[in-house]
């Protein structure tokens, strides 16, 4: 592996030199439409997303709320697999070298295809990092092995039932960046306790210096500003995800969806960025940057 | 094979919750804080005298154990063969051997203080015993359920809703067994603090396949003490059912450091294995992970996981326990399976010949016995899981048999 910075740190780095926080789009791969992602990707990005999250469909996503669960349903009616997850990243890195993209799934698919050529591929495709639902750091050894051969980070997260001894051994694995969940539930559900997760992500900091993403009840331009104001990066999933079924449901085009998706991910972007700077104006490094 | 002694049991599974490679705890993060507090708190009973008197108790008074042990004698020598004897599971209080795990877990729900439990379930079998111990115990219960097994299983929901339990029928994936099980993890990762997850077999994340095999390990000590009794020695061969695989491990564990004991796990081979449309992943599978553990699955080549089919709901399961995945690593155990037809004709011939009506699920071990037990000599002793009864499969019988009720 290289001992350079992957893309995930550079760009936690790039915010924080600036004093803003990342916006984390959650998109399933193939859906609503199994030709979309790709676009979806560059256009987020254009709308302001940092990081792209890629979630891989599995048939049995035992985390995920029932909209992301129909995600999940849709693209593997339309065959989309990991290896076309993966292929969808390769195409991505053609446009674009900068932005970082992690893989969100279960384990069974990785197991499937065999560490060791997961990690072969992910990093021919140009792919940052995995986050492995299922795989909690009891379970993970074999798979950081591949993962770091191969230079890619390994997302954990921590959630609102994780003791603070738990949080220090979780911690002493992950790479890239810690994601906290939000709340207690499956992903879109609608209780997010700002002032717990304000608690968790301070004491997620007392153990590392990794940045702390927050995601699972972040829903709009408000939910995100309030989150944004302890954490380092906002995930938002659900409400892209039911957005576009909507919209393809409806029986709108490519574009239109994109569009869709594309307002949504602004709004939260200026939600995000009406509160962080403040934060960061009286800052070292906001100062720095300046 | 590999010889199973004491020592290699008693270390087995490890701290990790593995059985070998099997098992281990693959959950997401919240909910690992509940189980290894289940893990230490179940620790700490299972050596208690006074948990495991309060255990026996129940299954004494309240399930009406022991269960006998009895020979299934014009069975027997219509066959032509072993003697068969049936360790009677039926006999239980609400009809199968899901109740020992039941009590068990309610037991340990109540030393927790949850009010509320949940469980999810196949066959209606597990749901109503769930609901049975809920309403003894005053908690709040609810079921998961398929909706195509709701359909298949209207009895069962019935007597759950009598019972008081919320029976919440689970449309998302293929509608039946899995799904639940996804349904139930997700309603437990919402409601983790107040609540007890009550897992039917000996599947699931650490520490449940352990604690599962121990309460349900009552009928292969019972069958042990009553076949020395009645027949002066250990059975030659065990059988039983294998879904998730808690009756089987319950009747097998107890034996499994005897070497002249040969078993049979017997799976759901629905339309034939070389159809693909069965429920056999011990015989045609693949090790993966799912619902918490690393086990043999029924899964395609994307690790996506595939579809079951099998007469019987509670045998209607990609995956299975995954001390039954070592225990075939191992070659202790010999995992077979038995089609849909065979079943059915099991099931008509015992119910004819004994005056006893199998559960779909335990017909599949019948069928295999009545393959077993002609190969074997009239000195030799197979005993039977009859893991449960058969009233609830009435309608399905009826169904396939072109029968309008």
């Amino acid at each position: 592996m290289s001992d350079q910075p992957g893309r995930i740190a550079k760009r936690f780095a790039e915010l924080a030199a600036s004093g803003r926080k990342a916006v984390i789009p959650y998109l399933v791969a193939g859906d609503p439409a199994a030709d979309i992602s790709v676009p979806l990707m560059h256009r987020l990005v254009q709308a302001g997303a940092d990081i792209i999250e890629l979630g891989v469909p599995f048939s049995d996503p035992m985390a995920e709320g029932p909209t992301i669960q129909r995600g999940h349903e849709r693209a593997l009616d339309k065959g989309i697999r990991l290896r076309d997850a993966l292929a969808m990243v390769a195409e991505f890195r053609e446009q674009d070298n900068d932005t970082p993209v992690l893989l969100m799934g279960y384990a069974n698919p990785v197991v499937g295809m065999g560490f060791a050529r997961f990690a072969d591929s992910a990093s021919e495709a140009g792919l940052d990092a995995l986050l492995t639902v299922d795989m909690p750091p009891e379970e993970v050894e074999a798979l950081n092995t591949e993962l770091k051969r191969r230079g890619l980070d390994n997302i954990f997260l921590v959630a609102p039932t994780t003791p603070p001894e738990r949080v220090e051994k979780i911690t002493e694995v992950a790479t890239g960046f810690v994601y906290y969940v939000s709340l207690k539930g499956v992903t879109g559900a609608g209780h997010l306790d700002v002032d717990s997760v304000s608690e968790h992500v301070a004491l997620i900091r007392r153990y590392t210096q990794l940045p702390v993403a927050v995601g699972f009840g972040i829903k709009d331009a408000e939910s995100a500003a309030r989150v944004a104001r302890d954490a380092d990066g906002v995930v938002v999933g659900s409400a892209l995800v039911q957005l576009m079924a909507d919209r393809a449901a409806a029986g709108a085009g490519q574009d239109e969806i994109l569009e869709a998706a594309a307002r949504l991910l602004a709004d939260i972007r200026a939600g995000v960025d009406s509160v962080a700077p403040l934060e960061a104006v009286g800052g070292a490094e906001r100062q720095a940057a300046d | 094979m590999n010889q199973i002694t004491t020592d290699l049991l008693a270390a087995t599974p490890d701290d990790a919750g593995r059985f070998g490679d099997y098992g281990g705890r693959y959950v997401s993060e919240t909910l690992i804080a509940a189980l290894e507090e289940l893990d230490s708190l179940y620790n700490r009973l299972s050596r208690d005298p006074d948990f495991q008197r309060e255990f026996d108790e129940d299954l004494a008074h309240y399930v009406g154990r022991p269960s006998p042990l009895y020979e299934a004698k014009r069975w027997s020598d219509m066959l032509g063969g072993a003697r068969i004897f049936f360790k009677r599971e039926d006999l239980n209080h609400t009809g199968a051997h899901k109740v020992n795990n039941t009590v068990g877990q309610a037991l340990l729900a109540k030393h927790m203080g949850k009010k509320r439990i949940i469980a999810e379930t196949g066959a209606g079998q597990h749901g109503v015993a769930s609901a049975t111990i809920a309403a003894r115990l005053g908690m709040e219960c609810h079921v998961f359920m398929g909706e195509e097994d709701v359909h298949r299983q209207s009895l069962n929901v019935y007597r759950m809703k009598l019972l008081g339990a919320e029976v919440v029928p689970v449309t998302s994936g293929t509608r039946t067994l899995k799904d639940a099980m996804n349904e139930a993890m997700r309603d437990w990762v919402t409601n983790v603090d107040n609540t007890f997850y009550i897992i039917g077999t000996v599947a699931g994340p650490a520490p449940y396949p352990r604690l599962v095999r121990d309460f349900q390990s009552v009928i292969g000590r019972e069958a042990r003490a009553q076949s020395l009794a009645m027949t002066g020695k250990l059975p030659d061969a065990l059988v039983a059912c294998v879904g998730g695989g808690s009756n089987a491990i319950g009747l097998f564990y107890p034996f499994l450091s005897d070497e002249g004991v040969a078993m049979y796990g017997v799976e759901a081979g629905g339309d034939g294995l070389a159809t693909g449309r069965h429920a056999a992943p011990l015989s045609a599978g693949t090790p993966g992970v799912l619902h918490g553990n690393k086990t043999y699955l029924m899964q395609d080549e994307d690790g996506q996981i595939l579809h079951t089919h099998s007469v019987s709901a509670g045998l209607d399961y990609p995956g299975v326990g995954p001390e039954h995945a070592w225990l075939k690593d191992m070659g202790r155990v010999e995992y077979v399976a038995a089609d849909d037809t065979e079943t059915l004709a099991a099931f008509h011939e015992v119910t004819r010949t004994e005056g006893i009506m199998p559960a779909l699920e335990t017909a599949h071990a019948l069928a295999y016995t009545a393959r077993l037990a002609p190969t074997m000599g009239r000195d030799q002793v197979i005993v039977v899981n009859l893991s449960g009864r058969g009233d609830k499969d009435i309608n399905t019988v009826a169904r396939l048999d072109g029968i309008e009720l």
